[in-house]
């Protein structure tokens, strides 16, 4: 981001963020089991920040609610996202974000599923398959370097 | 004398030749008390000082100066001129006498009595005989105190010295690298600029020994010594390069070479940096590097992640525009201000047409800065990105965009401080005020809730300028506000609409009068008005869908609540208050009669409103009397109605509920808070006068039963003795210096009422009705009186253990406690005291324990500072010094049954403790507090919980030997039956991610392991934090994560 280097894409549309969930009276009954819900789901990464822009995923429109699709009985669920160019280098890391997202803020139980939204990125195939790859996530994770973008990208400011 | 002299010889000896330090001391006191002279120490020092030994001549100086250091004030004229030719000539002496007469010559300089011409005399012997890199630290750090205090003392002589001190001062500093010493270095060199020394040719040379630090990167030694910070220096030396515009043609194009940095801090810097030299800078200096200064801001605010980098950008933008904006023009050059702001609106314009687009915003950033900068360049950029938005607005369909660029115009529409109009002048919107309003009119009639809710904020800011609305728009914009009152759901725009509605009333009152006021108040009255809202646009089809299943009356009553909150927040003038408060005890007069089906939740939020009417009476004293003289009259008669009515004939009208008459009595306090003496006084007769004599003359509708005793206990509940409340409004907010008449009679028969009713809401209310008035009582024999024969009738009722009055005496005394802890009443420790036994009470013990409570925190409707009691600042902190000693031992010596009481206590205790307070006081406490976690009761450990959350986000040090104990009692209230211990719990495990990292490391794994099973708990609040602690802990360890 230094003065020298442009950004890849400069100027991105960007789309309005969703609020927050609201609260029912069930949510605060004690009693009542809530189970995972696609929303749920969506709220843990709409807010995963891009790794280029002072922007979360959700005001990219990287991640769309209707894209997210959880089974909480049978601990599944699986995530379409899509770069905002076709020829995004970005694509990768940002899936990336996702499933370590993901992995940390849900239960064991589930199995997770992230992949490019068919026919939105040049070389989606080759994405998808590392991003299924529990090895080379694992490797990636050992990375340093790459471990310190993905962190940046799950860091929260607000306490 | 010989004696002394030989005396004086021997000190002298012992420091010199025995090394002895402490003697210099004793030397000095010497000449302090006048037992010698500073002659005869020269005198008794000669031998020393001529020395052969450089180290003996060394040290001779060193005793002379160490002694001028502490009795430079007792020097004469002559004494001083001596002494400075002395340590001159020493100058040239060897190495290392050089630091001795250093110090002694810094002790000179703060001579009152230095002789005229001594301080250029010592300066060039520095300047020339001292390559000061070459000393030590501290040498160094003396080198710039002399210049400092001279600087102070003898500005008119060194400025005599021309550049030569300028000189002097560069070739000294050139080279420092202690922060300590650059601090002083930095406050000579701003010194220099900013009082007018000659800079002559160094002006090149200054900027280059101080600028070479620029952008400064200094990070603090651990444990920092010092207490130096970066910003320290940050500001020091942007104070001197920022100084004088003679350094323009160097820290310009400096800037810009800094922004290309990749460093974020040395963005920040070099950008703020910027923003300063605005103050100085003027179109002169500035011209030549205008395109590139704004092309570095631009690229730095469309590119930039950081908030820190793109207001710093902003700011210097403004800066830079403000500057231009106060040059002079002349006849022949070109407007440079409006040159550089064409240079702004062509790269930043065009990005205003795509509000789809990420640019949008910081380009509007961009402009708005420019624009806010003076009235000039609002007027430029205005005049050509308003029609410009205006046109974009009326092309583009979709609501989405024309929310953007609606908000977009906002920011222009609002002026800055510095871009306000002078007085006469008219706005620069004026010529767009036709457009304007109608943009805002149709935004207000669309169905996107974004843009209803943007177009109230630009209505608001329209219309607190003169001159934008025009009558007929005032008009019109009161009526779609009113329409939204009406129609729309949605609570953002609803509260957005009731804001603007309140700010518009304020400066226009008629408008609200004759065409909001009346249609609300149709609608509040109308029992059975059909919803006619048409159900096509709404927003949130969750909403919707929710609507869907209302009743028609429930739909209603929310139209209603929307209209009485507008009520209340259109009333702040008294022309409208006269208006609406009408309004609003209708609807009480009709919930009390029975002819409208208000709802007990309509009627407290009516008196809410009432409440917030009634806060203006602080600022309008005429609201105050209004008030008085007709409100609240009429609040007791148709309370008293309500009241007598239930009484004997069985009917319970809404008034006679506790709620709604809770939500009376703030209105009533508020407003007799607000009373001048006068009226204040009235009021207090009249309230005594009713509640003690029955005396109704006051009230309207004078139709009352004349023997009415409202003051005696009844057995029925809804009695007129629960009025009481009403009475505390009354009497306990006025001002104290208000006399309540028959004060001892009204306590008399409080007291009784207390110890014989057996109604909760009624022996308290009276409780604290009779705590308010002791606290406003003076201290004096009455005071003591009173209290004496209270606290009599306490100890009786509380002793006798079948009594069943025990419960009435245990609030009593809770009460007086108060009331007398507040003003630090000398009898307050005694009740207090009686507080802390009854902990063990078997029957009073937890009432005892939530008392403490009330006891430390503020209470909403009595003796509190907006009713005029007596509080002591820091009550709170003395009571917790005086009494924490006492819970601890009582905790000890506690059955293990009644231990929960006192854990119990003590959280209430602590946590009303202000923050700064709990951090001193947590080391100590820490044990029970872990104690308190583990004690079974779910309520301490929650109120534990939730008190140490705020202490963990800055743990004190104690916390740190605790923590393997802190963490397993945490980590096991993860999984507590109850869903508010679960949330608090994982919250201070949160909490405790921000110690330091190499701290709490070995617990990583362990915290996440525990938060990975409340990943999968059933409630999604749990889920929400769980996920949020475990995140942070993840990043803890980890590269790019702390």
């Amino acid at each position: 981001m230094s003065g020298g280097t442009r950004l890849e894409n400069a100027n991105p549309l960007i789309f309005q963020r969703s609020g927050e969930r609201l609260l029912t009276a069930t949510d605060e009954d004690d009693d009542v089991a809530d189970p995972i819900d696609d929303r749920e789901i969506f709220d843990l990464i709409r807010s995963i920040n891009d790794p280029e822009h002072p922007l979360s995923l959700e005001e990219l429109n990287v991640v769309e609610q209707m894209r997210v699709n959880v089974n909480d009985e049978e601990s599944t669920v699986s995530v379409e996202f899509t770069p905002t160019i076709p020829h995004c280098s970005m694509a990768t890391l940002i899936g990336l974000s996702i499933k370590v997202k993901l992995l940390r803020s849900l239960p064991d139980r589930f199995k997770i599923d992230v992949h490019i939204t068919p026919g939105t990125h040049a070389s989606e195939d080759a994405v998808n398959k590392q991003l299924a790859d529990k090895e080379r996530v694992a490797a990636a994770l050992e990375n340093s370097q790459l471990l310190e973008v993905v962190n940046q990208c799950l860091y929260t400011r607000s306490m | 004398m010989a004696a002394d002299n030989s005396l004086l010889l021997g000190l002298v000896e012992e420091f010199v030749s025995g090394q002895v330090d402490s003697k210099a001391t004793e030397t000095a006191s010497g000449v302090k008390t006048g037992q010698f002279t500073i002659l005869q120490l020269v005198e008794a020092l000669g031998l020393s000082l001529t020395s052969s030994q450089p180290h003996t001549r060394g040290r001779g100086v060193q005793l002379l100066s160490q002694v001028l250091q502490e009795c430079y004030s007792c020097l004469s004229e002559r004494e001083v001129e001596v002494l400075i030719a002395f340590y001159e000539n020493r100058l040239k002496d060897h190495y290392v006498i050089t630091p001795h007469v250093l110090q002694g010559l810094k002790a000179l300089t703060k001579c009152s009595v230095l002789p005229p011409g001594s301080a250029v005399s010592i300066l060039r012997s520095i300047f020339q005989d001292v390559h000061v890199q070459s000393l030590m630290l501290a040498e160094r750090s003396c080198v710039y105190n002399i210049l400092i205090s001279l600087m102070e003392s003898r500005e008119e002589e060194l400025k005599g010295l021309g550049a030569d001190f300028t000189f002097g001062f560069v070739q000294s500093v050139d080279g420092e690298r202690d922060p300590r010493n650059l601090l002083l270095a930095f406050q000579v060199a701003r010194n220099i600029i900013h009082r007018g020394y000659d800079l002559g040719k160094f002006v090149e040379e200054l900027f280059e020994v101080t600028s070479c630090y620029f952008p400064i990167d200094f990070s603090p030694p651990p444990n920092d010594p010092h207490g130096i910070t970066q910003e320290d220096l940050i500001l020091s030396l942007r104070n001197v390069l920022t100084g004088t515009s003679r350094f323009a043609e160097f820290l310009l194009p400096l800037i810009i070479e800094k922004l290309d940095s990749d460093v974020q801090s040395a963005k920040v810097d070099s950008l703020l940096t910027l923003a300063a030299c605005g103050l100085t800078y003027s179109h002169k200096e500035l011209a030549e590097f205008l395109p590139g200064l704004w092309s570095s801001i631009r690229r730095e605010v469309f590119q930039t992640a950081s908030e820190r980098v793109e207001s710093a950008g902003l700011s210097a933008l403004g800066a830079l525009t403000s500057s231009l904006s106060r040059s002079v023009l002349s006849s022949d050059s070109e407007d440079s201000l409006q040159v550089f702001l064409n240079l702004v609106l062509k790269d930043c314009q065009h990005h205003l047409c795509e509000p789809d687009l990420k640019l949008v915003w910081p380009s509007t950033k961009l402009l708005q800065a420019a624009a806010g900068a003076s009235y000039r360049a609002s007027l430029i950029v205005s005049a050509t990105v308003i029609p410009a938005l205006l046109e974009q607005y009326n092309n583009r369909t979709q609501c989405a965009q024309r929310r953007t660029l609606l908000e977009v115009l906002q920011g222009f529409v609002q002026p800055t401080p510095l871009s306000r109009p002078a007085d006469g002048v008219e706005s620069v919107l004026v010529a767009f005020q036709q457009s304007l309003c109608s943009v805002v009119f149709s935004a207000l009639a669309e169905s996107s809730a974004g843009l209803q809710v943007t177009a109230t904020r630009v209505l608001t800011a329209l219309g607190q300028q003169p001159c934008l609305l025009a009558q007929a728009d005032v008009e019109k914009a009161v009526d779609h506000l009113t329409r939204l009152i009406l129609e729309e759901e949605d609570t953002q725009v609803s509260s957005a609409v009731v804001e603007c509605s309140g700010s518009l009333a304020h400066l226009h009152p008629k408008a609200f009068i004759s065409r909001m006021i009346p249609r609300l108040k149709e609608e509040i009255l109308s029992g059975e008005t059909q919803c006619t809202r048409a159900h096509t646009h709404h927003t949130h089809c969750s909403l919707t869908d929710n609507l869907g299943l209302l009743s028609s009356t429930e739909s209603n009553a929310a139209v209603r609540l929307r209209c009485v909150t507008a009520v209340a927040s259109v009333s702040s003038q008294l022309s409208v208050v006269q208006e609406s408060t009408p309004v609003l005890l209708q609807v009480l007069a009709s919930a009390h009669t029975g002819s409208c089906s208000f709802s007990v939740e309509e009627v407290s939020a009516v008196c809410i409103s009432l409440q917030r009417i009634a806060a203006h009476a602080r600022d309008t004293e005429e609201i105050g009397r209004f008030f008085h003289s007709n409100i609240i009259p009429r609040l007791l008669g148709l309370a008293l109605q309500a009241a007598l009515q239930s009484r004997d004939s069985g009917h319970s009208s809404p008034l006679t509920d506790e709620a709604v008459l809770s939500a009376l009595v703030p209105v009533i306090s508020t407003a007799c808070a607000a009373l001048q003496s006068e009226s204040a006084s009235r009021m207090a007769a009249q309230a005594v006068s009713l509640f003690l004599d029955g005396d109704v003359s006051f009230l309207p509708e004078n139709a009352f039963p004349s023997q009415i005793q409202l003051l005696q206990s009844q057995a029925e509940c809804r009695g007129p003795s629960q009025l009481v409340c009403l009475l505390m409004a009354c009497v306990c907010s006025l001002p104290r210096s208000v006399d309540v008449p028959e004060i001892d009679r009204l306590l008399v028969q409080l007291e009784d009422l207390i110890c014989t009713c057996s109604h909760l809401f009624c022996y308290t209310f009276a409780a604290k009705c009779f705590a308010g008035l002791v606290n406003k009582r003076p201290a004096g024999e009455a005071l003591d009186a009173v209290l004496e024969r209270v606290l009599k009738r306490i100890n009786v009722e509380l002793e006798n253990g079948s009594s069943s009055q025990r419960t009435q005496a245990f609030t009593l005394l809770l009460w007086v406690a108060k009331a007398l802890l507040l003003r630090y009443h000398p009898l307050s420790t005694a009740l207090t005291d009686k507080l802390f036994a009854l902990l063990s009470d078997p029957e009073l013990g937890s009432q005892a324990a939530d008392g403490f409570c009330v006891l430390m925190s503020d209470s909403p409707d009595v003796l509190n500072r907006s009713c005029h009691a007596d509080v002591r600042i820091m009550y709170r902190q003395r009571f917790f010094a005086e009494n924490s000693s006492k819970l601890v031992e009582g905790f000890n010596s506690a059955e293990q049954e009644k231990k929960s009481c006192y854990l119990k206590a003590l959280s209430h205790i602590v946590n009303n403790l202000p923050r700064e307070v709990q951090l001193t006081e947590l080391p100590a406490l820490l044990p029970l507090l872990l104690e308190a976690l583990s004690c079974p009761d779910r309520e301490v450990q929650f109120s534990t919980l939730s008190c140490m959350q705020p202490v963990l986000l800055e743990p004190p040090e104690a916390l740190r030997n605790q923590l393997e104990a802190l963490f397993s009692r945490m980590l096991a209230l993860t999984t507590s039956p109850d869903m508010k211990v679960r949330i608090a719990s994982i919250r201070c495990v949160h909490a405790l991610s921000r110690l330091p990292e190499h701290v709490i490391l070995p617990f990583r794994a362990r915290v996440l392991k525990a938060l990975a099973v409340c990943l999968d708990d059933r409630k999604r609040l749990v889920r929400n934090e769980a996920v949020a602690a475990r995140g942070q802990w993840f990043l803890l360890g980890s590269p790019g994560g702390k």
